[in-house]
């Protein structure tokens, strides 16, 4: 795609269920399109080299860090945030998260559990290795993880 | 009183009991409330351009191609700042600290000059066309260096680089045992610099209002009381024209305490333009600029006799507090609380001098998940300790057995000048020992090693020092470190109280809420905390340290008292009977002798306002500055178990066992998370972390990509267990336990490492224990195996 110095781009995205057309700078990233140009607050940024994984949303199926891809790229896509996994109440991961104090500050998350949305829907009878494998690319600093693989645990004995 | 731990609530939700936390719902949802997620109208944006070098003159700044940029409102220099009396401000400890720099640059990564946009990808924009033309001085990061005489002098306003020279302790009784001593082991370590990398970036929003001059500023704070008054004393706007709010905070540990050059220039904009300004830090702009922790260069002795019997200790340190003394240590205590250094033993007399030095890398020296430098004393006991055990041939745990401040010698006091409020401390080894099966341990290791095998066992039976503090000896900036509880209880019995704190996950809506139900026998759904928001809330000195439990929690548990008094009396007049015939138990009042005839403290509160007694002010509130009369001493014992591959130098954490006694447990299961969250820090800071500098002062560490934090993958099993002896002073008996892990286990796991290393001729690894150091370390004995 060629763009103009100044020029913006047209992104219609389906967020959540609701789709929505913007035009954006191409270089726009798709974290702050979520956060800024749709107003979705609850992905997070916590770095800028895609390490920590708050920013992870499901686009077209698959996680994704939002900080690394462009909104553009996303051009077309249905994507699911924090704010549309629950149906007006806990989705029985967030549930799971809250029984087993899988969370301190909060930060981080969003993201684990947008992780953990894909990861049971790939792999719903996880061991705790595959946990493990399947949160690696998301960072938590107050938890120390432990609560966090039981909630995850947890979570699939609830979805199943 | 000892507190029994309870798995399912009884109705009302107080201490002991395992129940879910009240903040959970909305981070859950997504719907926490942090800094980066406010919007107001109008609002602009901050960026900074930011110094390449460690240690260079300004020679001059262009702004003329970014003035132009489309988007762009207006662009600050030091000088200008420098105008408005604001190109300096005072620390929390009493240093100064540039805002932005008027003539050279004191670290890589410091903030030069800030340009407002209308969005933050402008504002970056035009930050990278500002030229700023520097010339090089000679830097220096090595604080030994930077104390000599020779050595180029950081700060433009001193001439000395020497921050502090701070001493305790007997000098001449410590070394008349050294003297007599039959063993002196000594030993130097590298406690390296750390950043706290909570998982949200620094940042704030300032609102000026120029119709009311009321300045708003959403910040980042763990401490939003005192930063406000800073502001107030130093641009001064009258204090209650101020407004901090500290929103939802994502994570702080001692990072958020200090104040950063964006808070003060995202308020000076706000001003000048009327207009709300955000400044937020780029993950990779907070590692390389904001507070960073430990760097600590010490070197300890340790005097003993033959049979192990500790005499004395000597320490010396030389700590790297980079351009700014910007730690926020209590004022009288330049390095925090580190004579608590004499640990969990008996020792006769100690010597600790700790000199500060300035170098040009970013200030640091926060209290990192540590209660103002235990973590660097305890890690030094637990070390020498160690080492002194290895030496006599006598076994780690028997040493610390023998050398243990014995039950009944508490209250105790030190050989530093603290009083020990409780402890237990053979208890808690002798719990982790059993745990984990000690002594099978010892025997495994034994044949393994005649295999050639390394497998290493350590241990760590710390002691803290938290809950600053008594008025008499702790303040910051001169304001007393009390801490304050507001209960208002409302005519239908429903609470809201406001604490002078700011939780970053500690989840005080629930641990406080629980100490309030507990007295006042109200349910903890009916309980609203509030913290952060310095127009609401009492003052306070803010969350860190550990403090909050023991300061803040007091205060709420006495303004429930003074509450229940109240209620009595009202109590008895809706029973026509006297007060002091009126018993009370958990929310409910009666005449002795008819427990079935009660009124509840909910219709005590609605008869407060709606039938107050003849006499009596209506209402139900009270308000407490709670001025503890002691520090609190947690303490625990670690066993780490450790398997180390010899053709690669990979370590394996095997097993873990922490036993921690934190006094009496309000939220059991918040208290097991606070515990394995540190310990999965320390984790990090033991085998993975570090922010190093090289000799020009460029930073390596500086990003998430760099700076390894545990991730899932990584990260051991922990095994938890307790002993409670609860603080003869505290309320509640609590202690606090936020910072146990941290400042327990990295003695822990290099202790663990170096047990493994002994027989072949190590002393001491300094961490990060990276597979690569043992890996030469294994090479230079030969004991490299290709298999």
């Amino acid at each position: 795609m060629l763009v103009r110095p100044g020029e913006k781009v047209k992104v219609k995205v389906k967020v959540n269920g609701i789709w929505y057309e913007k035009e954006v700078e191409p270089r726009k990233l798709l974290v702050h399109f979520i956060r800024e140009d749709i107003g979705l607050t609850g992905t997070k940024i916590g770095c800028d080299t895609s390490t920590c994984g708050a920013c992870t949303i499901i686009m077209n199926g698959k996680s994704v860090k939002s900080c690394t891809l462009f909104a553009f790229q996303a051009n077309g896509a249905e994507i699911t945030t924090i704010e549309g996994i629950g149906d007006s109440k806990l989705h029985p991961i967030q549930e799971a998260f809250k029984d087993n104090f899988a969370l301190q500050c909060g930060y981080c998350t969003p993201g684990m559990i947008m992780q953990t949305y894909f990861l049971l829907k790939t792999n719903p009878n996880p061991t705790e290795e595959e946990i493990k494998d399947g949160l690696h690319g998301n960072i938590c600093r107050c938890t120390g993880y432990q609560n966090i693989i039981k909630a995850v645990k947890d979570a699939a004995g609830r979805m199943r | 009183m000892t507190v029994e731990i309870t798995e399912e609530p009884k109705g009302v939700h107080g201490m002991g009991h395992k129940i879910r936390r009240k903040e959970d719902i909305r981070f859950l949802l997504g719907k926490g409330n942090y800094v980066d997620d406010i919007k107001l109208p109008g609002m602009v944006y901050l960026a900074f351009v930011r110094s390449p070098y460690a240690h260079a003159k300004i020679k001059s700044i262009n702004v003329e191609k970014a003035k132009t940029l489309p988007g762009v409102i207006d662009i600050i220099t030091g000088k200008e700042l420098e105008k408005v009396g604001l190109a300096w401000i005072p620390t929390l400890m009493g240093d100064k600290m540039m805002v932005l720099p008027t003539d050279k640059v004191v670290y890589q990564g410091q903030e030069v000059v800030a340009v407002i946009a209308e969005d933050r990808y402008k504002a970056y924009d035009a930050a990278s066309l500002i030229e700023v033309e520097y010339e090089p001085l000679e830097p220096v990061t090595d604080p030994k260096k930077a104390l000599e005489q020779s050595s180029p002098i950081v700060r433009p306003d001193k001439n000395t680089n020497l921050v502090f020279k701070w001493e305790a302790g007997n000098k001449e009784e410590t070394d008349k045992l050294f003297k007599e001593a039959d063993v002196v082991v000594s030993q130097g370590f590298y406690y390296q610099r750390l950043h706290v990398a909570y998982m949200e970036p620094v940042g704030s929003i300032a609102h000026y209002d120029p119709v009311s001059g009321k300045l708003t500023i959403w910040m980042t704070s763990q401490a939003p009381h005192v930063v406000r008054t800073v502001f107030s004393l130093v641009t001064k706007i009258p204090e209650n024209k101020i407004r901090i709010i500290s929103p939802d905070i994502g994570g702080g540990f001692g990072g958020k305490v200090y104040v950063y050059p964006g808070y003060v220039v995202s308020a000076h904009a706000s001003i000048k333009l009327g207009r709300p300004v955000k400044w937020i830090a780029t993950r990779s702009e907070d590692m390389r600029s904001t507070a960073f922790a430990r760097d600590y260069h010490i070197h300890g002795e340790i005097a003993a006799k033959k049979d192990g019997t500790i005499l004395a200790l000597r320490i010396k340190v030389i700590s790297d507090h980079g351009a700014f003394f910007g730690d926020a240590n209590p004022s009288k205590f330049s390095a925090g609380l580190f004579s608590i250094c004499t640990g969990s033993y008996d020792i006769k007399a100690a010597h600790v001098e700790v000199v500060g030095a300035h170098t040009n890398k970013p200030p640091g020296g926060i209290a990192y998940r540590c209660s103002f430098r235990v973590t660097e004393a305890a890690y030094a006991i637990e070390r020498l300790v160690d080492i002194l055990a290895h030496e006599l041939g006598m076994d780690p745990a028997e040493l610390r057995l023998k050398n243990f401040i014995p039950p009944e010698k508490f209250p105790y006091k030190s050989a530093l000048g603290w009083t020990y409020d409780s402890g237990n401390y053979a208890a808690a080894l002798k719990k982790a020992m059993d745990k984990i099966g000690y002594w099978e341990l010892r025997k495994e290791q034994e044949e393994k090693r005649k295999r050639g095998e390394l497998m290493g066992i350590g241990i760590s039976s710390f002691t803290e020092i938290v809950g600053a503090g008594p008025a008499d000896l702790f303040d910051i900036v001169g304001i007393k470190m009390f801490e304050s509880a507001e209960i208002r209880i409302h005519p239908t019995g429903k609470v809201i109280a406001r604490f002078g704190t700011r939780a970053q996950g500690q989840g005080h809506e629930t641990t406080y809420a629980q100490i309030i139900s507990e007295i006042l026998g109200i349910p903890v759904e009916d309980i609203i905390i509030e913290e952060g928001d310095t127009d609401t809330c009492p003052y306070g000195l803010g969350t860190y340290a550990s403090r909050s439990t023991p300061t803040a929690g007091a205060a709420a548990a006495v303004s429930a008292k003074k509450i229940l008094d109240k209620a009595k009396k009202i109590a008895a007049h809706l029973l026509e009977a006297r007060e002091e015939d009126i018993v009370y138990e958990k929310g409910r009042f009666y005449v002795k002798g008819s427990p079935d005839k009660f009124k509840t403290i909910q219709d005590v509160a609605l008869a407060a306002y709606t039938n107050p007694p003849p006499g009596i002010e209506a209402g139900l509130e009270a308000i407490t500055y709670y001025n503890p009369p002691n520090m609190t001493f947690p303490f625990g014992s670690y066993i780490c178990v450790v398997d180390i591959d010899k053709g690669t130098g990979q370590i394996k954490v095997r097993k873990f066992v922490a036993v921690d006694d934190c006094g009496n447990i309000i939220n059991p299961v918040i208290v097991d998370g606070q515990i394995m969250g540190a310990l999965t820090m320390s984790f990090g800071t033991a085998f993975l972390e570090e922010i190093r500098y090289d000799e020009n002062g460029n930073i390596y560490g500086g990003s998430f990509a760099e700076y390894m934090i545990p991730t899932a993958i990584e990260t051991p099993k922990w095994e938890l267990d307790k002993t409670i002896t609860p603080s003869p002073h505290h309320p509640l008996g609590a202690k606090g336990v936020d910072e146990s892990a941290t400042v327990g286990s990295p003695a822990a796991f290099v202790n663990a490492v170096v047990d493994a290393l002994w027989h072949l001729g190590v002393r001491h690894i300094d961490m990060p224990l990276w597979p690569w150091k043992i890996w030469q370390i294994l090479k230079e004995k030969g004991a490299v195996s290709d298999e």
